[in-house]
């Protein structure tokens, strides 16, 4: 559901042109700079992305001190690596243990903390996703390949309102003498959603 | 409102489909589209909140087969009609037949960065707290034509308070022009039997951030 292929084929074109029409009227009115639409654009599409998340996670790995900073005040501990701004102004930071497991959605809309994952996959932002994470939760990680422990309990946070969730998943096993870089290399973002867990080592 | 975004919990909804963290984009129009709704944003005509009631306010029929950049689109359409800066002619069109009234507010590239950096925090001075971490609470049945961001099925529910997080902007007169009311936000944790009765996943939890006018001792 609402992918772009699952649409007749000429949606592209309608939708590039209605865009167009849009972004036309309004750098003729002098409201929209187009090279400032570029920027955010670059932004988001080369700058700000869950390799973000990814060092934070691998430094909450690492050092139990930064741990500890992020359970107290995660917006702080995240500033410090200099990851901020919009939609990320107030984070919590969720940890994984074997007795529990975290799992993101906003099923108002798509809340997501855009500093440290950047924007929200379309899966994310899915009727299909935000039904069925707060109900079915198993189910859906089934979809994403992961099987949690019967005894596992889960948490679901619906992000309804400006607080963005970041799920620290567990370290793997076998990870003992990777450095941070190494370590980041493994986190997904699927798992900082908790919709995945992190690579293993020898897949990383 | 009881509108076409409010799906927590429904049934009938479809597989999740992943998709690789490569990808940022399915189409260019979409870029665009990001990059319009967040310069737009600049103007200062509309609040994150009243954005948010613009795209839950589209048709369901159109809600569901949209994509989510299209229910941004339309969103951003329908704004900038309602503040008096383009009409459905020049959309249409695709030229403006006059220049803008903000003009003056446009959002300058080298401006971007900064913008984006500073965010829109919702944190406020405000009353003080009546609940307290680990105070029982029910949701109440608060079904308001407009914005609201109690989700209905956490309505009616018993949970527990697992956060203070201060007062913030309450979106549901924000997003209506009748300013921020800023009052304490919460993380209410429900077991979700008590969501969703016996059919029920055994041991889930789900917690929803509430504003205390959504909430009565329990």
């Amino acid at each position: 559901m609402h992918d772009h292929h699952d649409h007749g084929g000429s949606e592209f074109d309608d939708m590039t042109a209605r865009v167009r029409a849009l972004e036309t009227v309004l750098v003729e009115k002098g409201l929209v700079d187009p090279a400032a639409v570029d920027e955010i654009v670059e932004t988001y599409e080369n700058r700000v992305g869950p390799r973000n998340g990814a060092a934070v996670v691998a430094r909450a790995w690492t050092d139990p001190a930064f741990a500890e900073r992020l359970r107290r005040d995660a917006t702080e501990a995240i500033a410090a690596m200099g990851f901020g701004g919009r939609q990320g102004e107030h984070m919590v930071a969720v940890f994984n243990t074997p007795e529990e497991h975290n799992l993101v959605v906003c099923t108002l809309c798509s809340c997501y903390p855009w500093p440290v994952l950047g924007l929200p996959p379309a899966w994310y932002k899915s009727p299909d996703y935000r039904a069925r994470a707060v109900r079915e939760p198993r189910a859906v990680l089934a979809e994403f390949g992961v099987r949690l422990p019967e005894e596992t309990r889960i948490r679901v946070w619906d992000s309804t309102a400006e607080i963005r969730y970041l799920v620290i998943p567990e370290r793997p096993a076998g990870t003992e003498g990777m450095d941070e870089a190494a370590l980041a290399a493994l986190v997904t973002r699927d798992s900082m959603i908790g919709c995945g867990q992190p690579r293993a080592p020898e897949t990383a | 409102m009881n509108g076409p975004q409010d799906v927590g919990g429904r049934h009938g909804f479809g597989r999740v489909v992943p998709e690789d963290e490569s990808l940022r984009f399915h189409a260019d129009w979409e870029k665009r589209v990001l990059g319009l709704t967040l310069a737009s944003a600049a103007l200062g005509y509309w609040t994150l909140d009243a954005s948010r009631h613009a795209r839950e306010s589209l048709h369901p029929a159109t809600y569901y087969t949209a994509s989510y950049y299209e229910i941004w689109l339309r969103a951003l359409e329908s704004l900038l009609q309602r503040s008096g800066e383009v009409t459905p002619d020049e959309l249409a069109e695709g030229r403006a037949h006059r220049t803008g009234l903000r003009a003056d507010r446009r959002l300058r590239p080298d401006a971007v960065g900064a913008a984006l950096a500073r965010g829109g925090p919702t944190l406020r001075e405000g009353p003080a707290p009546a609940f307290a971490v680990g105070d029982r609470v029910r949701t109440r049945n608060h079904q308001p034509a407009g914005h609201t961001r109690l989700p209905s099925y956490a309505r009616g529910a018993a949970g527990v308070i697992e956060a203070v997080h201060g007062c913030h902007v309450f979106p549901d007169t924000h997003a209506h022009g009748l300013g921020e009311a800023p009052c304490p936000l919460y993380t209410v944790r429900f077991d979700a039997a008590e969501l969703y009765g016996a059919a029920a996943e055994p041991g889930l939890i789900v917690s929803i951030d509430a504003w205390e006018p959504y909430l009565d001792p329990a």
